[in-house]
């Protein structure tokens, strides 16, 4: 019934907005067209300067009600990401000086020069010099911004450096999963056809390959040392997903048959961004940032930053997926038959 | 003149003064409104056509803003209308993901490709250069009826049971080609492409026919330095169109294949569901280089005509010359020129090469300068003017304002050491809707305010014009600006809800009120969309030849210009369209030749 209600009075509204739109277009007739449309037109001028004003406030107030919710007033969580920041804090000045001179001429020229029986349009076609000054003014601020742009993104584009983290990780629909590389800081090789989860091969790692026999696999929840570089390198299995990781400042996709790269320096622990933000439930979480179908929205991972010994106790804690693949009663059958027996043989099926 | 062989046929008798449209008495309605070869009549079937369109793009996304807004409240009457895309009152995220899609693909091809380049380029370019109408009539009818098929083929696959295509409108595959990966992947998503095929095809008719027609039917002394900035408009919005939609319709077909054929163009080492697929050596990332080389000249194409109309619009109702005409034309010419080479800023976070990448970083920051030339360049239009605030005008400014706000950002966006960090977020939400979706809206409003009374020989109601622009300024930027700000914490874009997370879940207040505010925003659209037909039949009629005292070819035609536009012999041109106030004359139309004593600009 409240429905019904509802889209009467969205109807009454409208047929009042046409009835008022009506009458005024009689009375503009009535009062001499002329007269009433220079009366509007005074009227939308200085609506114009009034909305300039009521807009940079609004400016001011929207900034000042949001901008504790950015990321920028808890700092970049990775060392690389301080660029980044600094980056927008040069971009957002100059774009910010733009945008007001801009508009603000806008709307003061168009109430300014609003129709008036006192003045003349000035017939003024082009003026060289003008236009050159802004041609050359923007021209060399945007140099500025990108030769201070590709310094930054050469900086943490380049090869990580060689004392990093290794971490492999890679994006199914809708979950991500991560591989350690064990001792032997090699990954074990991997074939996506002889991927089969029933037999705890979801990644599809050849157990042939000595290298894997001491990764570990883990689940939603990746780790990394604090101050430590960790590169990470992505794989996806089915659609194209995206490793986001806002607090880092970095993203990278996940694109299936073309692993990519992606690597930085943490800053601050967990239990530090806890203080830091005084969210008590604080966690770098992994926001999968390309729409990879249903579930997207729910595509969560987890990085847990800790300390050289905290991560130490946790890695020395988990068992090697080969192990685990290999110990349960049933698992062993199945695995050696991959082991043995051609790859080929698991794409038929 | 070539103009006069063309159309003799249809045009027999029109030279004798004065009554043109009574000329077609023997045209029969199929002729005159269906199967109509008159441009004016295809620009309105595209109008009318892209109307409608923007109605359904608008609601879809008035439907999943209410689910962002309140994703816990439940509307029992979306079930009413939805069945089960909403059991219990709420979009399933099958559906928010198809509205999503539905969404961009309707508003950037069907709106604002063929309803705004659609409309105008076919409407003006024969009225503004002086021709009797398009190089090729059968072909622009043709242009149409393409159009319409795409439209209802994209339609129809809104009543598919597995649903429309739900990929974003970029398609990108994965995603896109295997039906397994999600349920707008199956059937909706050949109705998608098939429909774009049919779409693209379209645009490569319509833009042939609008290249030939400005650069052979010109009249007598329109050079092309006298064309009104709107034909340049018009004219590299058509080029950029013939060179880029042929290589999406690559892109799609490749798409198809892979799909339905067994190949693997785009696909490679992919597991689904448990199923190894049997695809190698494909590229996922190919299909993002070819639906981009498209994809960026699109925007232009959408942004183009709207500059052109603001242009021409601004300079007629300053009463003043627009500024800089040349640095206009070549400002044009740069956007269409560099729109080529930029379509990897899309990219950067895919894996491409970062040393590759940072030409794309350069060529598109490039960009700015011809922007901020034609920006500064309308602000000194406006300068010493006498300016009258038509709706026409007023939108016109409002694109600019709206160009100033979404072209910045766009700073932002093109630098690679920042586009890491938002990509994919609110921000680049807010920066497109701004900068492509708003203002191309308002170049389109701009346009059909003032040429209105050209089109349907009536004006609009001016009190609704005027409720419809504030409403529609105001709630712009109400709805956009603050998604700047979700964007900056690192929210992510096509996210059906945030509950689930730590880092996104503070802005639901924000949600709430982009979504209340969108809703008002929309019925303001309804409110033109009643403007516009009511006054159709019931507008006060436009009595005087050239209502807005504009000195451009069109306002010479008779005020219910027929097939063939003149009725007698198409007026020649001796200056260009802008001389707005000189000599103290208020405005020498184009037709007026060049008096001894007249000052040289």
């Amino acid at each position: 019934m409240t429905d019904f209600f509802l889209i009467a009075i969205v109807a009454m509204i409208f047929l009042l907005i046409f009835q008022i739109a009506k009458a005024s277009e009689y009375v503009s007739v009535l009062k001499g067209e002329e007269k009433s449309r220079k009366q509007t037109n005074r009227i939308n001028g200085f609506l114009l300067v009034a909305f300039l004003i009521l807009g940079l406030i609004g400016v001011w107030w929207c900034n000042h009600l949001f901008y504790g919710k950015t990321l920028f007033p808890q700092g970049s969580a990775s060392i690389e990401g301080e660029s980044i920041d600094t980056m927008m804090w040069i971009t957002i000045a100059v774009t910010g000086v733009v945008f007001l001179i801009t508009q603000v001429l806008l709307f003061w020229f168009s109430f300014k020069y609003q129709e008036s029986d006192k003045r003349k349009a000035y017939y003024f076609t082009h003026n060289h010099k003008l236009e050159l000054l802004w041609t050359g003014v923007p021209a060399i601020v945007l140099t500025v911004l990108v030769v201070f742009g590709l310094k930054y993104w050469f900086k943490f584009t380049g090869d990580a450096p060689r004392d990093s983290q290794l971490v492999e990780v890679t994006g199914h629909q809708f979950d991500w999963e991560f591989r350690y590389p064990g001792k032997d800081g090699v990954f074990g090789k991997k074939n996506f056809k002889l991927t089969k989860p029933e037999a705890r091969n979801p990644l599809g790692v050849d157990w042939t390959d000595a290298a894997s026999h001491d990764d570990i696999h883990v689940q939603k929840v990746m780790h990394a040392v604090v101050g430590k570089p960790i590169k990470m390198v992505i794989y996806s299995q089915d659609v194209i997903h995206d490793v986001g990781l806002p607090h880092f400042r970095m993203k990278m996709d996940a694109v299936p048959g073309i692993p990519t790269t992606l690597w930085f320096t943490p800053k601050w622990t967990t239990k530090e961004m806890k203080v830091r933000t005084g969210n008590p439930n604080f966690v770098y979480e992994i926001a999968c940032d390309q729409l990879c179908g249903k579930n997207h929205f729910s595509m969560r991972g987890e990085i847990i930053v800790e300390s050289q010994q905290e991560f130490d106790k946790w890695l020395a804690g988990e068992k090697p997926e080969y192990e685990k693949a290999m110990t349960p009663a049933e698992a062993p059958k199945t695995d050696s038959t991959v082991t043995e027996a051609k790859p080929v043989a698991s794409i038929t099926q | 003149m070539s103009n006069e062989a063309i159309l003799h046929e249809h045009q027999t008798g029109a030279h004798d003064a004065g009554h043109a449209h009574e000329h077609h008495h023997h045209e029969t309605f199929i002729t005159k409104y269906v199967f109509s070869q008159d441009h004016k009549m295809i620009a309105k079937q595209f109008l009318i056509t892209g109307i409608i369109w923007a109605i359904i793009g608008g609601l879809f996304s008035v439907l999943f803003r209410l689910q962002l807004g309140y994703p816990e409240s439940t509307f029992p009457w979306l079930e009413d209308f939805l069945g089960n895309w909403a059991k219990g009152g709420k979009l399933d995220p099958d559906f928010y993901y198809a509205l999503v899609t539905m969404h961009g693909t309707i508003l950037v091809f069907f709106v604002l490709t063929a309803g705004l380049s659609g409309t105008f380029s076919n409407f003006l370019i024969p009225l503004q250069v002086g021709a009797r109408d398009m190089a090729s009539p059968f072909l622009n009818m043709l242009s149409y009826w393409f159009f319409f098929a795409a439209s209802i083929v994209m339609m129809a696959s809104l009543f598919v049971q597995t649903g429309p295509a739900s990929g974003g409108w970029t398609i990108y595959p994965p995603l896109s080609a295997l039906g397994e990966a999600s349920s707008g992947s199956k059937i909706g998503m050949d109705l998608w492409l098939i429909s774009m095929s049919l779409f693209i095809i379209n645009a490569l008719l319509g833009g042939l026919n609008y290249i030939t027609t400005v650069l052979n039917m010109r009249t007598k002394g329109m050079s092309m330095t006298r064309m009104p900035l709107t034909m340049w408009a018009f004219f590299f919005t058509a080029v950029l169109g013939v060179l880029s939609f042929p290589v999406l319709l690559s892109g799609c077909i490749l798409l198809l294949f892979d799909r339905n054929l067994g190949t693997s163009f785009y696909l490679s080492d992919i597991v689904i569901n448990g199923k190894i697929l049997p695809n190698e050596g494909g590229s996922a990332i190919l299909f993002q280089h070819l639906f981009w080389f498209l994809g960026h000249p699109e925007v232009y194409i959408i942004i183009l005509p709207a500059m052109g109309i603001a242009s021409e619009v601004m300079s007629v109702n300053s009463r003043k010359p627009i500024f800089g005409y040349m640095a206009m034309v070549g400002s044009l010419f740069a956007i269409a020129a560099l729109s080529f080479l930029v379509w990897a800023h899309h990219m950067f976070v895919t894996g491409l090469n970062p040393f590759l990448g940072s030409f794309f970083v350069l060529l598109t920051l490039l960009i700015a300068v011809p922007s901020a030339i034609k920006v500064f360049n309308w602000l000194t239009t406006l300068w010493r003017g006498n300016i009258r605030f038509t709706p026409g005008m007023l939108f016109a400014i409002g694109f600019v304002s709206m160009f100033i706000s979404g072209g910045l950002t766009g700073i932002f966006l093109g630098n690679s050491a920042l586009d890491i960090h938002l990509h994919d977020t609110y921000f680049i939400v807010a920066h497109f809707h701004i900068v492509m979706g708003v203002a191309g809206m308002f170049g389109m409003f701009a346009g059909l305010y003032h040429w209105y009374p050209k089109m349907y020989g009536r004006y609009m109601n001016n009190t609704l014009a005027y409720i419809h622009f504030w409403v529609t300024l105001i709630g712009s930027y109400l709805i956009f600006w603050p998604m700047h700000y979700e964007g900056l914490a690192g929210m992510p874009r096509r996210y059906y809800e945030f509950s689930g997370w730590e880092s996104f879940n503070m802005f639901g207040g924000l949600n709430q009120f982009i979504s209340f505010v969108s809703i008002i925003v929309f019925a303001a659209q309804l409110l033109f969309v009643f403007n516009f037909f009511y006054s159709i039949f019931k507008g006060r009629k436009v009595t005087e030849l050239n209502p807005w005292g504009a000195a451009s070819l069109e306002w010479s035609t008779p005020i219910r210009p027929g097939h063939g536009n003149w009725p007698g012999e198409i007026p020649e041109v001796h200056r260009w369209a802008y001389d707005y106030g000189k000599d103290g004359r208020d405005f020498i139309p184009q037709t007026e030749p060049v008096g001894e004593d007249e000052s040289k600009h």
